[in-house]
């Protein structure tokens, strides 16, 4: 049971952090200032929650693990984040339309854990829900700004939208993990509301000009570490101090 | 009635009595042309100073540090934003200002052309760059122009909560194991000549200064705030246990200061002209976002305007509603 939860903790850890990690990467070349400042608060949001997880996972586990040698030294198959996340930042639209479709599933996942029976879930998800609240405001502002917009913005959010709707349908599977949350009263039943999230991204869809595409779910499983080839190459660089310089003091 | 001559004699009778200047007060020509030139330099410098820090986010060594890192990027825009608004009650706008930063007409601070090789090399612009900055935006709260002074005064508080952030990676690299520590004295090798470069030319090269001086803009010569520079930091590198890259660095007793050899002003003069090692692609990576946002600040330009003309029709449905013309 401690496993699964351990497990449990770096699936939410590593979710935020593959996500700050993809924002991070836009800090100082965002289109303008206030949404370099925006994605980056953001991105330390995000990070915030990775070390509230992480650092309770480490409690958990033993001797000589901390917040560190989990978020930088594990194996690629041991990230238990999705694939949505870690699609890169091929452009704005890309950006805002991950984003969005992160904080949506957050919008629902957030209060359910502040019902979780582990206390310590629990008041992370707390702190954290103004945050998705406000993080969900502003994706979804800029949804509205891009699909209504210009003809390119249009055309550029719709092909975003396109291409990462159909990595959604993983943030809902229920794997052995969650089942096991579900059980112990940790963690929520995903199934129970992806009804309602779809509903609500179809009406920020509508509101934004934009239409729902009719594509096949992805089959992809990094909710049990099998990645995209993205995966390693952010491993690289996540991990490249910790790797080159092993067990030192920062 | 007031002719130039008087105008000019009355400003610089306030500057004199310590007066700040706003925005809507008269002021010489000159006097608006070289803060707009200095406030828009100093914003670009927080903006293209983005990308060598930038450069170790993805890569930084705990979690804690990448938060630290990214927050201090992040407010390094924030400095940029405020500082573009100052020079915006001058009669400039952000974007005429950028423009100029793409083409070269407008310059930043030289030190962002160097490279950030090394993790130490984040800690090394904390302690030195933000260090060597700090000692002129001190002066710089003092400078007649108020809304350079007012945001000085907060950019300041900031700016020293990075140096310390700085000097405390280098700390900690140093009392960490050989590896650590010879980063960071490679680090302080390679960021130490550029680090007092910062203050610009010698005074006796610095034709502006007298009349900085007398406009109260700049309150030191280039020369003095080296030298406070220097002072300042040769013990702190003594307590890190780091050797400075200077063999001539030396207390004198007489003049109450420390010595140091001569700086390479070729180097410095290259740098400006734009053949330093990092130039072109720091110009690159501004251009590529302006390029890449284009169509995003379109689409927010697009956006509002189609928002407002919409609530102007609302509200006059609701005006003619309220005055009983329509149901």
């Amino acid at each position: 049971m401690k496993d699964q939860l351990t497990k449990y903790l770096m699936m939410l850890g590593d979710n935020a952090m593959i996500l700050g990690h993809r924002l991070s990467e836009l800090c100082g070349h965002g289109p303008t200032l206030e949404t370099d400042i925006a994605l980056t608060n953001i991105s330390l949001d995000l990070y915030g929650q990775v070390r509230s997880y992480f650092q309770y996972a480490a409690e958990l586990s033993g001797e000589g693990v901390t917040e560190d040698t989990i978020a930088f030294l594990r194996k690629e198959r041991t990230y238990l984040n999705v694939v949505l996340l870690e699609q890169p930042n091929e452009n704005f639209a890309h950006v805002i339309v991950r984003q969005f479709l992160y904080d949506m599933f957050q919008s629902f996942l957030t209060p359910a854990l502040m019902r979780s029976t582990d206390e310590r879930i629990a008041a992370i998800a707390a702190k954290s829900i103004k945050e998705t609240k406000y993080h969900l405001r502003f994706s979804t502002q800029w949804m509205k700004r891009l699909g209504a917009g210009t003809e390119e913005s249009k055309s550029k959010i719709q092909a975003a939208v396109n291409h990462l709707l159909p990595f959604t349908d993983e943030l809902f599977v229920m794997t052995a993990v969650e089942k096991e949350m579900l059980e112990q009263g940790i963690g929520p039943d995903l199934q129970s509301f992806k009804e309602d999230y779809y509903i609500k991204v179809q009406e920020v869809l509508e509101q934004a000009e934009l239409s729902l595409p009719e594509a096949a779910p992805r089959v992809v499983k990094g909710k049990t570490g099998i990645h995209s080839e993205h995966m390693g190459y952010i491993l690289n660089e996540l991990q490249y101090m910790q790797r080159a310089y092993p067990q030192m003091e920062w | 009635m007031d002719n130039i001559e008087n105008l000019a004699t009355r400003f610089q009778e306030r500057i004199d009595a310590g007066e700040k200047i706003e925005p809507k007060d008269w002021m010489p020509e000159k006097y608006r042309k070289t803060h707009i030139r200095q406030i828009s330099q100093h914003a670009h410098s927080e903006i293209v100073g983005m990308l060598p820090e930038g450069n170790w986010i993805t890569r930084a060594p705990s979690l804690k540090r990448k938060l630290g890192l990214l927050a201090k990027v992040q407010d390094e825009a924030g400095h940029g934003l405020y500082l573009y608004s100052a020079a915006e009650t001058l009669g400039i706008s952000r974007d005429e200002m950028t423009q100029q930063l793409l083409t070269g007409k407008a310059k930043y601070s030289s030190i962002f052309n160097y490279p950030t090789l090394t993790w130490a090399d984040i800690g090394a612009i904390g302690w030195l760059v933000d260090g060597a900055a700090i000692i002129n935006q001190v002066m710089l709260t003092r400078t007649s122009f108020g809304p350079y002074a007012r945001a000085m005064v907060r950019i300041c508080k900031e700016e020293s909560f990075h140096q310390r952030q700085g000097y405390e990676i280098m700390l900690t690299l140093c009392n960490g194991t050989p590896e650590q520590k010879e980063m960071a004295q490679d680090a302080l090798n390679r960021t130490w000549w550029p680090a007092l470069m910062m203050f610009g030319p010698r005074d006796e090269d610095s034709p502006n200064t007298k009349q900085s001086m007398a406009w109260k803009i700049k309150r030191k010569t280039n020369d003095e705030l080296r030298q406070q520079f220097v002072d300042i930091t040769v013990p702190q590198a003594e307590f890190l246990g780091l050797k400075m890259p200077d063999p001539e660095i030396k207390w004198n007793e007489e003049r109450g200061h420390y010595d140091f050899g001569a700086i390479d002003w070729d180097e410095f003069w290259q740098v400006v002209k734009g053949n330093g090692p990092c130039n072109k692609e720091r110009i690159a990576a501004r251009q590529k976002a302006w390029d890449d946002g284009q169509w995003v600040r379109d689409a927010a330009l697009a956006y509002s305007a189609k928002k407002s003309e919409n609530e102007e029709k609302s509200n006059g449905i609701k005006a003619q509603r309220s005055e009983g013309k329509i149901a």
